[in-house]
């Protein structure tokens, strides 16, 4: 009797391996995916909640600003584009959670995102796998791209970055003793770290001190006291907005004055909102700079202003804004949604012109994109100089 | 050794809030023999709480704020009262119904709580931190201040440098710690409250309210909790839904390093912890600064666990 | 000719014989799961959330059988645990760092299916017996303390491994392991979880298995009758830690993705909610697996019909999983609410 109890239990388990059909999108017809369907479904994983929450929120008004100009004139292939946004809430597991649903579930033919390079090297190895191809707008750490040939990058790559920062605080400012505070929790943040220190040093100048916190920490005196300790004529912060901002203030209540120098992970209105007065004439590189002359840039800036109330886009809402442009842009090139034949598309991508430079993917699928130095001003982002790729 | 002074100052400072929120959890293990999850929680909804409140003051964090003294008089009393209000909510809700279940079902509440009060902070507020207006504190004292130039010719500064919002949370959480000590030690309530914490039924039996005197013991621990909670928000010049989870893990910690139901030990445990927490964070690495609480705790549990000044407890059969 | 007593197993009473029939088994089963898998892919190809539902039967394995594994330490045995997603932790990453990096070295870098799967196999046990040694580890001290104590220590121990893998280099810290290889076999996942729930059936039925349940209910009187409560309480959170880790081994593989956070005590007390609305009862545990690995992908709109989501706007569908956590923690707190009124004087649970 138990026996029968037994294997019977076991049958039912097994049973209970098939999975639900009652998917309601279940064609009569035997094939994979939903075949016709009245718009181009493009997924956008992106921190619209959390530590980096600015990120998320900038680029997918970029993204959205690109969208609505798209549909206008009528879409891609006769159709008008569709995107579906799932929150990371900054963070990498929900990156990897959110793109197996977009791909699984909702089956986009392409994905965007995300900023933070560790988030985006959780969710590429599900896209390469489903051959799905991916663009960052934001990720600059090299690692992203060579998750596979279906991931692209329309940004450049830290250790350009970390080479600009260098020749920046040597060879510009002329500050030969740097202190470098790393986020251990963030990919980014620890190459930036490397590819500014690999340069720096070939420079002459010299690294006085190390420091690491984790992204979420509130607390730095004790790093900076330590580095206080050692004198150095420059603090590198490669980190992200938030710490950034609290550690410029937390360096001021110890007494130091050295200015600061950080990266792309620096731009967002809330570095200066909580950085004040204490991050006031420090600077950062990043994609595109408010103040640029160029009239692509303006245009872009008086666009979006006027999309949402006034305000104006940092660097994430100009990068989100050509991604959708240039994701639209392969599909028309390419013909069709097919996952290969759109991934040669974006492969073939050629002087797109972006707000943030033209785009030319190369083949290890980057964009070699100019640096801008921005210095902050009375609370604003100033372009401080121009480095052309 | 400036640097050493100066992380011993910034461990105080710590300490001092830890210690303020291991009141909390020291009274309520007192009189309930209950471990509040959700007490960390608390500090949090008392600096949201504040946040609001100093909005409607007029004070928003931003460049050209530059403090207001007025608007912490009023955030401080304000909070603290409101969240005493949130601790006798939850004892009544929560815990209360629980009274005759094994502490395991109380445990397993606390936590529920805590999470509610976590992500429903977050579902409501949402995760991104908040920007919390400096409303006091933003002055710095420089000592000592030495220029020597090393070998290389580099100079070499070295200074000591006291921030007033260490100051100002030394002295508020030291002043708090003695009006509790007088409350409990020095007015009647206090003496029921150390009579509720001896026994329950025989408290009872000498005429106390055993209940009215809980719901007293939660409401105080709140209140503190919320002090906890503005000024540890003033500090770190952020708020948001989860920031009372690490805090409040390290000052249970606190409570148990100094004797869990020892008044003064809470305090002793949470200078100690905060100083500890600082000196591995400078001089060894800060990503380790975490476990030490939590290696701390093992050790207590293991080797001693009545504290540092608690007494044994005997099970009887 | 079977005998069948003490086990649920039906095996044969000679000796001979029931060598045979284990080897069959241990062969056999994954055998039949790999065919099982097999059918179910090709037969199912035609509907499109097929992959979906897989890697959703995937998560309910792998949580199930934390959950009973749990379920012996907290359940049957009474001590309460919070750090169970350390002993996950451990077993994921033994697994990770064994395919990763001893992987390549031992079965090459393109290995048939055959040796991968006789490779990973053997990484599972692996990683369950070092995990089994983290139960013995926290076991041990778990004998000097009771209820909200021990409860706090696990916690502890729990956080202390999280700390300890953040730091660690070797296992890529905060970055962890993000191109794991995938593992698409959910019935071999349902297969390692009817061999916890047999385990641990059997343990606790047995015979000498109530001393478990004796320690639960009255330690002192348990130790007055010459139970000898120190032994049992350790092999609950030995084998409990063994099955946990074997978990962590699947779910990294399954995940393809760990890091140091995904093992935080919000995930210990995630399959602590699973033991708690389980009822205690091995049937019970498994359920409320089933239901709180469903809830989030119902939250975020899944595994219903396309008329039933498009009826909801798509911000509340957005809306929607931030608040999962908190309808786990109301449902924890009405759980316990509910549990309590089976409560009469003096503490002790009435059985009803």
């Amino acid at each position: 009797m138990r026996r029968l109890a037994f294997l019977g239990s076991i049958l039912a388990l097994a049973l209970t391996g098939c999975p639900s059909s009652n998917t309601g999108t279940a064609t009569a017809t035997a094939t994979p995916a939903p075949v016709e369907e009245p718009f181009i479904k493009v997924g956008q994983f992106v921190s619209l909640t959390g530590g980096t929450a600015t990120f998320g929120q900038s680029t997918d008004r970029g993204v959205q600003l690109a969208l609505t100009e798209i549909n206008a004139a009528g879409g891609v292939l006769g159709k008008p584009i569709k995107v579906l946004t799932e929150d990371t809430q900054s963070k990498p597991e929900e990156a990897k959670t959110s793109v197996l649903k977009l791909i699984k579930q909702d089956h986009v033919v392409a994905l965007i995102g995300e900023i933070a390079s560790s988030r985006t090297l959780a969710a590429a190895p599900e896209a390469q796998r489903s051959k799905v191809p991916l663009i960052t707008p934001g990720s600059t750490n090299p690692e992203v791209t060579a998750k596979g040939d279906f991931i692209f990058r329309i940004c450049f790559i830290d250790p350009v970055q970390g080479q600009v920062m260098a020749r920046f605080a040597a060879q510009d400012l002329k500050l030969m003793k740097a202190a470098i505070l790393t986020d251990v929790k963030n990919d980014y943040s620890v190459g930036l770290a490397k590819y500014f220190k690999e340069e720096y040093v070939k420079l002459g100048g010299k690294i006085v001190a190390e420091e690491s916190y984790s992204e979420n920490d509130k607390e730095f005196k004790a790093q900076l006291t330590s580095i206080k300790g050692k004198s150095p004529d420059i603090l590198i912060i490669p980190g992200y907005y938030t710490e950034v901002g609290m550690i410029a203030n937390q360096s001021r209540e110890l007494g130091m004055k050295q200015i600061m120098l950080g990266g792309d992970g620096w731009d967002s209105e809330m570095t200066a909102k909580i950085g004040g007065k204490a991050i006031e004439g420090s600077y950062y590189t990043n994609h595109y700079a408010t103040d640029d002359p160029n009239p692509v840039v303006q245009e872009f800036i008086t666009k979006y202003k006027a999309a949402y109330g006034g305000q104006t886009p940092d660097a994430m809402a100009a990068l989100g804004y050509d991604t959708m442009r240039l994701t639209a842009d392969a599909i028309k090139r390419a013909g069709s949604t097919d996952g290969d034949k759109l991934r040669q598309a974006i492969q073939d991508t050629k002087d797109f012109p972006g707000v943030t430079g033209s785009i030319t993917i190369d083949k290890d699928r980057n964009a070699t994109k100019p640096i801008t130095v921005l210095k902050i001003v009375n609370g604003e982002y100033k372009l401080a100089k121009t480095i052309a790729p | 050794m400036a640097t050493f002074v100066q992380q011993l100052i910034n461990g105080v400072a710590w300490g001092s809030v830890y210690a303020l929120i291991a009141l909390g959890y020291t009274m309520v293990y007192g009189v309930l023999r209950m471990i509040n999850f959700a007490h960390g929680d608390v500090v949090m909804v008392g600096a949201m709480f504040g946040l609001w409140l100093a909005g409607l003051c007029g004070a928003v964090a931003g460049p050209e704020f530059t403090g207001s003294f007025t608007a912490f008089l009023i955030v401080l009393p304000v909070s603290m009262a409101f969240c005493a209000l949130v601790g006798i909510a939850i004892e009544q809700l929560a815990y209360r119904p629980l009274r005759r279940s094994p502490r395991i079902a109380v445990l397993i509440t606390a936590i529920g709580v805590s999470f509610l009060l976590e992500y429903g902070g977050q579902a409501v507020l949402g995760a991104t931190p908040r920007a919390f207006p400096r409303l006091v504190g933003g002055t710095t004292w420089t000592f000592f201040e030495q220029t020597t130039v090393l070998e290389d010719g580099s100079m070499h500064f070295s200074s000591l440098v006291i921030s007033s919002i260490d100051l100002i949370i030394v002295s508020v959480s030291l002043a708090l710690m003695l009006a509790l000590q007088f409350i409990v030690f020095g007015t009647k309530i206090g003496k029921a409250m150390r009579a509720v914490a001896f026994s329950h039924d025989a408290a009872r039996l000498m005429g106390i309210n055993v209940d009215r005197i809980i719901t007293f013991t939660f409401g105080l621990g709140s209140a503190l909790a919320a002090a906890a909670g503005v000024l540890l928000a003033i500090k770190v010049q952020s708020a948001e839904p989860l920031m009372g989870l690490m805090p409040g893990l390290k000052a249970f910690v606190a409570a148990v390093l100094g004797g869990i139901g020892n008044i003064p030990g809470a305090v002793v445990g949470g200078l100690v912890l905060g100083v500890a927490e600082t000196m591995v964070a400078g001089y060894l690495s800060s990503t380790y600064k975490d476990a030490i609480a939590f290696v701390v705790l093992i050790l207590i549990l293991l080797f001693k666990p009545s504290g540092l000044f608690g007494t044994p407890q005997v099970e009887k059969v | 000719m079977i005998r069948a007593p003490l086990a649920v197993v039906p095996v044969p009473a000679h000796r001979t014989h029931a060598a045979i029939y284990w080897a069959a088994m241990l062969v056999g089963a994954p055998l039949v799961c790999l065919a099982l898998n097999q059918a179910m892919v090709s037969t199912l190809a035609s509907y499109p959330d097929t992959a979906y539902a897989a890697q959703v039967l995937l998560n309910v394995g792998v949580n199930a059988t934390l959950a009973v594994s749990l379920n012996l330490i907290n359940g049957y045995t009474g001590q309460f645990s919070l750090g169970h997603a350390g002993f996950m932790a451990i077993g994921a990453y033994t697994a990770a760092a064994l395919m990763y990096y001893l992987g390549p070295q031992v079965i090459g870098t393109t290995p048939g299916v055959a040796a991968w799967g006789v490779y990973f196999a053997a990484v599972i046990v692996v990683s369950g017996l070092v995990s089994a040694l983290a139960g013995l580890v926290v076991g041990v001290p778990s004998l000097r303390l009771k209820g909200d104590y021990l409860a706090i220590v696990t916690l502890g121990f729990g956080e202390i491994i999280r700390v300890i893998l953040l730091n660690l280099e070797s296992m890529r810290g905060a970055r962890g392991f993000s191109d794991l290889e995938k593992l698409d076999q959910p019935f071999l996942v349902l297969l390692v979880l009817v061999v916890c729930v047999v385990v641990v059936r059997n343990l606790v039925s047995s015979t000498r298995g109530l001393a478990f349940l004796s320690v639960r209910d009255d330690e002192i009187a348990a130790e007055s009758v010459g139970v000898n409560t120190t032994r049992y309480k350790v092999s609950a959170f030995v084998v409990g830690a063994y099955f946990a880790g074997v978990a962590g081994a699947l779910y990294s593989h399954t995940q393809a993705y760990i890091i140091p956070g995904a093992f935080d005590f919000v995930k210990s007390m995630e399959i602590v909610a699973m033991v708690v609305l389980g009822g205690g009862s091995i049937g019970g545990t498994v359920l409320a697996a089933v239901g709180l690995t469903l809830l989030p992908e119902l939250l975020k709109g899944g595994f219903m019909p396309e008329v039933m989501r498009n009826a909801f706007p798509d911000a509340m569908w957005r809306a929607l999983p931030r608040w999962r956590m908190v309808i786990y923690s109301l449902i924890l707190i009405a759980a316990m609410l509910i549990q309590s009124r089976g409560h009469g004087r003096g503490g002790k649970k009435v059985k009803g």
